[in-house]
């Protein structure tokens, strides 16, 4: 098997499992349903500050209901020891991180679409001009996420704490990537889309590429036993 | 180094800058004596980044060589260096308060550290929190290169998120043209901190040799009573 086909094998894995549970989507995706019910509730807001704090408070649902799936990626594996399984299969342990990661984006992205649905539904906010860019960054902004993710859950998992120890250490080295993607959703929300958009899009970009390239390199080292 | 030497070449250049910093450096003009408090913040700033780069390299290595002694190496760089980003951020903030008339900013420098700090903080927690030495030194080697790593990276961010923005604070920092007598101060404190650095650093890595000796002690002697 090549490499990809093996990252798909596990991709795949993951996804049939998710779609038999519905565990990890589920809950994503009511509390950031629940987040949008609190934020109209913290602080009712018109129409000029739902395009000021949307930007942020769409990107702080999205991790935090990321972080919840990204804990359960992992915990799944450890309770049958599938992890054991996972290492003594023929596949390399990129491949392994690979397929965990899309996995984790897909179910990122999937619960992501629907909380803009509801985010523009309730806030009356129009989405549908800026919908290719909205798109486009969350998937890089999302991406940047999972990537580190992936591999800080399964570091985590092996911690007393794991649930505790994952937005510990996620969430600083996160940092870049909620300010690009912050940012450049801030852009494109003012009417003529900000200067700034290119800047962010490219640094998203980048921070992508090193940090799937450090982890697809290091995961091994996470697996070993 | 010899570990005595290290010991009193710290000392020395410590009361050497001491004196420096206080006797001889010259009183700022505007800002007044508050300013002597630079030379203790900049110098453990420089410290902070020796120690996270110091995290990196050893990292780095561990996970090639796997020698226990790397491992030591890198965990007490991070418990050093977090004591002197401590450091670092108390003193910026008690410059802060007279000069700027404010504790915090979020300027880009200042947020940098602080998130430097928490990474520090999230290294020693997963040590704590990972039972088994050999995991330990393993996880936290995989931990402390991702987050050497974006250090840098943290720094761009926030530096372009903030030119984006009107600051409401200026840096207050030494400007343009550092009088010769500040720069040598400056040049003294750096060294006496690196010295510093290395002698508690060291000390670090003996006590952690010292733990060790003493649970296998403990775990040997255990194991004869039951036998």
């Amino acid at each position: 098997m090549t490499f990809f086909k093996q990252a798909g094998a596990i991709f795949w894995k993951d996804v049939l499992t998710e779609f038999r549970t519905k565990d990890a989507v589920t809950s994503m995706l009511l509390f950031g349903l629940l987040v949008i019910l609190m934020f109209h509730f913290a602080f009712e807001p018109d129409s000029m500050e739902t395009a000021r704090f949307g930007p942020g408070l769409l990107w702080m649902t999205f991790l935090f209901a990321g972080l919840l799936g990204m804990n359960r990626a992992f915990a799944g594996e450890r309770e049958n020891d599938g992890l054991q399984g996972l290492k003594l299969a023929p596949i390399s342990s990129g491949a392994i991180y690979l397929g965990k990661m899309i996995a984790n984006l897909c179910f990122m992205l999937l619960v992501e679409a629907v909380i803009l649905f509801c985010f523009a539904f309730f806030f009356n906010f129009n989405l549908l001009p800026r919908l290719g860019w909205m798109c486009g960054i969350t998937l890089l902004g999302t991406l940047g996420f999972a990537s580190i993710g992936t591999i800080l859950a399964a570091v985590s998992m092996n911690t007393r704490m794991s649930d505790v120890m994952l937005p510990i250490l996620l969430l600083p080295i996160a940092l870049p990537v909620v300010i690009g993607a912050v940012e450049s959703t801030a852009a494109i929300f003012t009417d003529p889309p900000g200067e700034a958009l290119g800047f962010w899009v490219k640094f998203l970009v980048a921070f992508n590429i090193i940090f799937i390239t450090l982890p697809l390199m290091m995961f091994e080292y996470v697996l070993e036993e | 180094m010899n570990r005595n030497l290290l010991a009193w070449a710290t000392c020395a250049t410590m009361l050497l800058s001491l004196y420096a910093i206080f006797m001889y450096a010259p009183t700022e003009l505007t800002m007044g004596a508050v300013q002597r408090i630079f030379y203790f913040h900049f110098a453990s700033h420089w410290v902070n980044f020796l120690a996270i780069f110091c995290v990196f390299i050893y990292s780095v290595r561990f996970l090639i060589k796997r020698d226990r002694e790397l491992d030591i190496k890198a965990s007490s760089a991070a418990e050093v260096g977090l004591l002197f980003a401590t450091i670092g951020l108390l003193t910026g903030m008690f410059w802060a308060k007279p000069v700027w008339g404010i504790w915090w900013t979020w300027d880009p420098r200042l947020t940098s550290f602080f998130v430097l700090w928490l990474i520090y903080w999230g290294y020693l927690m997963l040590r704590r929190l990972v039972e088994s030495p050999e995991q330990r030194a393993r996880l936290s080697a995989v931990f402390g290169v991702l987050g050497a790593v974006d250090v840098p990276i943290i720094y761009v961010s926030n530096r372009v998120w903030r030119t984006q923005h009107p600051q409401p604070v200026i840096g207050g920092g030494e400007g343009s043209g550092l009088d010769p007598r500040m720069g040598w101060v400056v040049a003294l404190s750096f060294l006496a901190f690196t010295l510093l650095y290395f002698y508690l650093w060291k000390m670090r890595q003996d006590l952690e040799r010292a733990q060790e000796t003493v649970e296998s002690l403990t775990r040997q002697s255990q194991f004869k009573g039951f036998a």
